[in-house]
């Protein structure tokens, strides 16, 4: 069984981090298109995708039967289950593979739920560790005027009302999301997270963000689909 | 406020799980363990009613049955379609549901937990599928510590009468036919409960297993169990 650190592949992973509302899945897809685009074999795996373990998160959810503990253990199963099928086959083929969320996800919102922070590090040491880990980084008020405006209502968990934070659903949800922020800055230094300030504008991130992927593709493989027309709408060429 | 209950209090094997005041928890918690077709679950089924003519209040359970993750496990079963870090990761969550939502409330209740298997079969299997056992330790540090546990040792031999008296067989999983060790299912069966019994057997000073012999016939097993349960609850008359 290998541990956290100890994978070699020829693939890489990227994944990326932040509070709801700091713009990391956008960025993502971005990312995504361009590798694409580049000729790179890429995976896309999202946070609690694995169907099998999603149907029980979401009969969990529902009924509102989950506790911090059982919330943990079935994200980890989630992952694991998406480390075996979806994340290490396509790495040792060489692919890269993007992330949308990690098990740093896990650290900051569990250990905001009262978890242990050595239980929940301990439980996700078969991750493979990322190639580069991405932290978007956005300031409080910032985030949650993106949120709350664009969405129709938060959820229960999401929100954090399982730990009993307030009555109200924004105001849960606005003290969790600031909790969670903090796990954030704190994991920084702990795991070389890579800070983006979400600040500044879609492209200017995006512009980083590739720079920083591209320095790590130097011995990856380009392997653009066969049947794949290419298309030359982007003329300028730089 | 029970004086009797003064000196027994409950510890978790490591971090435990957040919000559980152990003071509280008043009742006694019995572990049978051991290999499938060992006879664990006939003998729940005797001493239950035993302990409750004797004025116990009793909770029996056993594994995979969590409301949480319990119907999730079985379909995963059916289609074989998890692997090791990830099935090994669906055990602790049930477990733990059935510990939070099914143990813990039994025991603050001051009833007797009696178990059919806790964490050391799902550790066994985990070890035998060749996940990292300092992993799976640290993951069941969310278990509290039971008063006893009573492992039911026996051999390969021992196993396969009670494993052919249901009518299904050699099971997939008890014959471990996921890690392809043999040809068939008796051949698998053989070896991966061969394996089990190692890891068992490793486990028995770490973890306090009280051993019991159970090859012997099941009577006789039955009254050693009395015997040395009645000795665990005496200061709880």
């Amino acid at each position: 069984m290998r541990m956290y650190g100890d994978h070699e592949f020829p693939g890489k992973l990227f994944i990326v981090e932040g509070i709801d509302g700091s713009g990391k899945s956008t960025q993502l897809s971005l990312l995504q298109q361009w590798l694409r685009r580049e000729g790179y074999m890429v995976f896309f795996s999202e946070w609690n995708s694995s169907p099998l373990v999603k149907e029980t998160t979401r009969r969990g959810k529902r009924k509102q039967m989950l506790t911090p503990t059982t919330f943990s253990l079935l994200h980890a199963t989630d992952l694991a289950d998406r480390i075996e099928r979806h994340i290490i086959p396509p790495l040792k083929a060489g692919a890269i593979v993007l992330a949308d969320r990690y098990i740093y996800t896990a650290f900051g919102r569990d250990t905001a739920r009262g978890v242990s922070p050595r239980w929940v590090r301990e439980l996700y040491r078969f991750a493979v560790k990322p190639t580069i880990a991405f932290y978007f980084r956005v300031p409080l008020d910032v985030s949650l005027k993106r949120i709350l405006s664009a969405r129709a209502g938060l959820k229960y968990y999401e929100a954090g009302m399982d730990i009993g934070l307030s009555d109200d659903l924004e105001e849960s949800f606005e003290l969790f999301q600031g909790m969670i922020s903090r796990k954030y800055e704190e994991m920084i230094d702990e795991f070389g997270l890579r800070v983006i300030d979400a600040t500044r504008s879609i492209e200017e991130q995006q512009n980083e963000v590739r720079a920083i992927v591209e320095r790590e593709l130097v011995d990856v493989p380009k392997r653009p689909l066969p049947t794949r027309p290419t298309m030359n709408f982007d003329l300028e060429e730089e | 406020m029970e004086s009797r209950n003064n000196n027994h209090r409950f510890e978790f094997y490591g971090e435990g799980i957040p919000g559980v005041e152990l003071s509280e928890l008043r009742g006694r918690l019995i572990v049978i363990e051991g290999p499938d077709g060992v006879g664990r679950s006939t003998q729940v089924s005797m001493l239950k009613p035993w302990l409750e003519s004797n004025g116990h209040a009793v909770l029996d359970t056993g594994m995979t049955r969590s409301a949480l993750a319990g119907k999730g496990i079985k379909q995963a079963k059916a289609g074989i379609t998890l692997g090791p870090i990830s099935l090994t990761l669906f055990y602790a969550t049930d477990f733990a549901d059935r510990l939070e939502n099914e143990m813990i409330p039994a025991l603050r209740a001051g009833f007797i937990v009696l178990t059919d298997r806790y964490i050391y079969s799902l550790i066994a299997r985990a070890i035998v599928r060749g996940l990292d056992r300092s992993f799976i330790k640290a993951c069941y540090g969310l278990a509290l510590k039971p008063d006893a546990v009573f492992y039911l040792r026996s051999n390969v031999g021992g196993l396969i009468p009670r494993v052919l008296s249901s009518p299904a067989g050699f099971d997939y999983w008890e014959s471990g036919m996921d890690m392809h060790l043999g040809n068939d299912l008796y051949d698998s069966f053989a070896e991966y409960q061969s394996r089990m019994l190692s890891v068992f057997d490793s486990m028995i000073d770490e973890y306090g297993f009280e051993v019991i012999d159970a090859t012997q016939p099941i009577d006789v097993i039955y009254r050693n169990l009395q015997r040395r349960i009645g000795r665990h609850l005496r200061e709880l008359y």
